[in-house]
């Protein structure tokens, strides 16, 4: 699908804009930019056998920078009347703050490339039937077995249309639907109680329904808190970790991802600095950001400063290949931006962020990695993790994992985090399988930032990493 | 300012005489600075607003928010809110909050010193901070960021059962965050201090904090798996308190999440334990007269010597559980109502944190933590988190340590406190943070 700025994503009319642009550089500046944001939300939310609330959500406004030498002025608005953008104008400009002769914009309309077609919209479906499908997943959940004690399920939609226009000239825009559904559970034993959770997220359109059964996936979220009924005490130090498809995504966004992140890089405040053309990692290990995998939860058509989403190799056979940019560091660097400017809300200044982050396949058996580890964890679900870029270290936490003994998957194990070091970990992958799987969707933080994410991996296993558990 | 209380009211005349509505609106100017390099990085003037209308109809809730006070759009988001209200589950519990009769505490929280300073002021402020980190220490490579950063805010909560409440508040802060490095490798530190206006922070402290957690980390290693007492340096214990309150909190109890739900009157931690939330103490960051419901905020005594005094409550919360709120409901404008601490402190001891480390044989001091989102879970109590800090052997600091987790669960944790420290310190948090020992902690490293 195709559009022009007359598609979808037009907020604002292009005179606006330019008269916008116009007041943002009267007194001067290198760059002027405004992003303008109509974001309309809804969610479900059941907890405690019951329809506890619906909520809708509107918020709309434009966020407008101006950038003077090294100096970046921003001022945001929720007004969006000719009166309410120059304010704004003014305030970014004032922020920026330098001298020099005032310049008028042209803008030409880009055309867009849309990865994915959105089927349903979810503001066309009623509210009763997404209500009926967190009825479903209490029910199912709360069936699977008596030790199920409680079930929060919760659906949410959004409609995310954005609009872009630059003094470069560049006026586009993007009609971004994402919805999501996750189930949580909490059972009850003699040892305690435990938590499974289980969620689907897509940039798609209610027609993810159509794929996606809510009674499997609060099944295998009832069943996750069960399994972990009858868990041991993680063990505690280094050891080697084998992680399954889908799971390991997590791994790799916090040990090298964001210090792939050229903002980051470019202070010095990633390990990863300085050394593109090197060999960072296992010569089988490449690692890709995309943000043009149609329907992933971290996909768009264009980044939230308007370039096309790109699909960025990081890593490549072992060697890095290159960061992934936003249009301030890429211009800083006589370069195009890689498409990854991303920003939570009009209120927001961009910055560099993943989007789809992911391993490519190997060519091991997953059965065969699993069975050549004597002694080590097996993690099928991870629970997020963090990074600091600048000296490496990383955790990220397992929420259902396993013990492996002699090559076998044995005892679940608690929950814990499990810490290593970003460029240690790259050089300790010792296996890669070729069952490639997208993890459950994720919200990256990044200065207090929220944007939302994908990452995949298939089955992996790095030969040590301390596990952060009780046992000995 | 907008006039927060008149939008409020004028939503609430539009109530028909079946339904409950509150209106929750709220309006925030923020400044931020970033210096970098002795050059402005960025600066952001920002204004926001935004409100949540809530609609109660025989025990049946329906909510909406919007991020605009235009009169429109407020009208648009009552109609949503109402229509909402038909797809929920009749719960008999369910009510707006009534007024309780219990007053406000008068807190002095907003300063015109403040909302009067010059932007020239704050930027100035930055680019201080950030000299001062690059001049202190020649092992400082870089400043990743130097900030000023300081917002006015104003909220009204206004209901059909007679609640009409405003506050306001301003705050500010400086934050820097360093690279250390030597011989090719790099450690970070961070400072800050806050206040409700310029003339409280302190530059030098917030440049000395940073510099000392960065170079003391320097020629860090991986230690030895262990079993060892750990003192708590204070921004690691506000957070591990922030997760302990997480636990006391009403809504976790009545829905079957917390592992203190059967425990009232019981000993749960050790006897130097005594856990209060005060919102009305001025000294804490988040101060607060009124909660998120409108009714006055209060000193409650959660742990006394140990032993399990309360749950904190919302209106809901209280009355499903046959009590009352315990002016403890806490939100934003895009959600309802729901329950937390909001100044949560420990009752002190008396000692240094110099002092306490003396008195440990074989332990660790840790002084930043990582990862407490991915390792804790406050359901079941496990409590497994990254962290850097100091070996302490005989009593004296000794090597730096990085790259090991902390492991117990929170139920134990409590249990195994050995001394508060007198050292207490409000965080930018909903907690104050404390030197704190606790033994028998499992160090996962080597």
């Amino acid at each position: 699908m195709t559009s022009s700025e007359d598609g979808p994503g037009r907020l604002l009319d292009p005179s606006l804009l330019r008269d916008t642009l116009d007041a943002a550089l009267r007194t001067g500046g290198d760059f002027a930019e405004v992003f303008v944001e109509d974001r309309r939300s809804m969610s479900a939310l059941f907890d405690d056998g019951r329809v506890e609330e619906l909520t809708g959500g509107r918020s709309r406004g434009a966020g407008i920078r101006v950038v003077s030498g090294e100096t970046t002025g921003f001022a945001h608005t929720a007004d969006l009347s000719p009166e309410g953008l120059r304010s704004a104008a003014e305030a970014a400009s004032a922020a920026a703050r330098e001298g020099g002769s005032g310049r008028t914009v042209a803008l030409n309309a880009a055309q867009v490339v849309h990865p994915g077609v959105v089927a349903v919209l979810p503001t066309d479906v009623s509210k009763a039937r997404k209500v009926a499908l967190l009825e479903d997943a209490d029910r199912v959940a709360r069936s699977e077995d008596d030790a199920i004690r409680q079930v929060t399920a919760r659906y949410a939609d959004s409609r995310r249309r954005i609009q872009v226009a630059n003094s470069d000239g560049l006026l586009t825009g993007d009609d971004q639907v994402r919805t999501l559904f996750s189930v949580s559970c909490v059972a009850a034993g003699d040892g305690g109680m435990q938590t499974g959770r289980e969620s689907v997220g897509h940039t798609v359109g209610f027609e993810l329904f159509d794929r996606v059964d809510v009674a499997d996936l609060a099944r295998r979220a009832a069943r996750r808190a069960i399994t972990k009924l009858d868990a041991v005490p993680a063990p505690s130090g280094e050891m080697p970790v084998v992680v399954g498809p889908g799971g390991g995504g997590v791994l790799f966004h916090e040990a090298c991802g964001h210090g792939l992140e050229a903002d980051l890089v470019a202070k010095s405040a990633s390990v990863f600095a300085g050394r593109r053309g090197e060999v960072v990692a296992a010569p089988f290990v490449t690692l890709v950001d995309d943000g043009t995998m149609a329907g992933e939860w971290g996909c768009y058509a264009i980044d939230d400063e308007g370039r096309p989403a790109g699909r960025n190799v990081l890593i490549e056979d072992g060697v890095l290949t290159d960061y992934m940019w936003d249009h301030l560091r890429a211009s800083r660097e006589g370069r195009d931006s890689s498409g990854n400017g991303r920003r939570q809300s009009y209120q927001h200044l961009p910055m560099v962020r993943m989007t789809n982050t992911f391993l490519l396949g190997g060519d091991a058996d997953p059965d065969d990695i699993v069975a050549d580890t004597m002694r080590g964890v097996y993690v099928a679900q991870l629970g997020g993790g963090q990074v600091n870029t600048a000296t490496g270290d990383f955790v990220f936490g397992m929420t259902e994992a396993y013990l492996i003994e002699n090559g076998r998957i044995t005892a679940p194990i608690r929950e814990g985090n499990l810490i290593g070091n970003g460029p240690d970990v790259l050089q300790d992958i010792d296996a890669i399988a070729g069952d490639f799987a997208m993890g459950s969707p994720g919200t990256c933080g990044k200065d207090g930032q929220g944007v939302p994410v994908g990452d995949g991996t298939p089955t992996l296993r790095v030969t040590r990493l301390t596990v952060g558990g009780t046992a000995a | 300012m907008t006039d927060l209380i008149d939008i409020a009211d004028r939503v609430i005349g539009w109530a028909s005489s079946d339904e409950q509505v509150e209106v929750f609106a709220v309006h925030e100017r923020e400044t931020e600075v970033r210096a970098y390099g002795q050059q402005v990085e960025s600066l952001t003037v920002a204004e926001s607003q935004g409100v949540g209308i809530r609609v109660v109809i025989n025990g049946r809730q329906g909510f909406a928010h919007a991020g605009t006070l235009d009169l429109d759009v407020l009208a648009e988001t009552l109609a949503e809110a109402r229509d909402n209200v038909a797809f929920a589950t009749t719960d008999e519990w369910c009510a707006v909050a009534e007024p309780d009769g219990i007053p406000p505490a008068e807190l002095d929280l907003h300063r015109a010193a403040l909302t009067d300073h010059p932007t020239g002021a704050k930027v100035a402020a930055a680019l201080e901070l950030e000299r001062l980190v690059g001049e202190a220490d020649p092992r400082i490579v870089g400043v990743e960021s130097a900030e000023y950063v300081d917002s006015i805010s104003e909220s009204a909560v206004v209901t059909t059962t007679g609640i009409r409440s405003t506050s306001r508040e301003t705050g500010c802060y400086l934050s820097a965050s360093v690279l250390a490095g030597d011989n090719g490798e790099t450690q970070t530190g961070f400072g800050f201090s806050i206040g409700r206006q310029p003339g409280d922070l302190d530059p030098e402290r917030a440049a000395a904090d940073a510099v000392e957690r960065a170079t003391r980390l320097l020629g860090a290693v991986k230690p030895d798996s262990a079993r060892l007492t750990v003192v708590l340096d204070p921004w690691v214990s506000a957070q591990f308190l922030g997760i302990v309150g997480s636990t006391l909190n009403g809504e976790s109890v009545l829905k079957g999440r917390s592992l203190f739900a059967d425990r009232l009157g019981e000993e749960v931690a050790a006897p130097s334990l005594t856990l209060i939330d005060d919102p009305t103490d001025v000294a804490a960051f988040t101060a607060t007269a009124v909660d998120g419901e409108g009714l006055a905020t209060r000193r409650n005594v959660l742990l006394e010597d140990g032993r399990l005094l309360r749950f904190v409550h919302n209106s809901y919360t209280g009355r499903r559980s046959g009590g009352a709120s315990t002016g403890s409901a806490v939100r934003g404008y895009a959600s309802t109502p729901g329950v937390g601490v909001q100044a949560l402190a420990l009752v002190q001891g008396s000692r240094s944190q110099a002092e306490l480390v003396a008195d440990v044989e074989d332990g660790l001091l840790v002084q930043g933590v990582s990862g407490l989102h991915s390792g804790v879970n406050p359901v079941s109590g496990d409590f497994s988190t990254g962290a850097e800090g100091l070996r302490i052997r005989r009593g004296a600091l000794a090597e730096p340590v990085r790259e090991f987790t902390i492991a117990s669960t929170i139920q134990k944790m409590l249990q195994d406190v050995i001394e508060v420290g007198g050292d207490l310190e409000w965080l930018p948090m909903r907690a104050a943070g404390v030197s704190l020992v606790i033994g028998d902690v499992t160090v996962s490293g080597a």
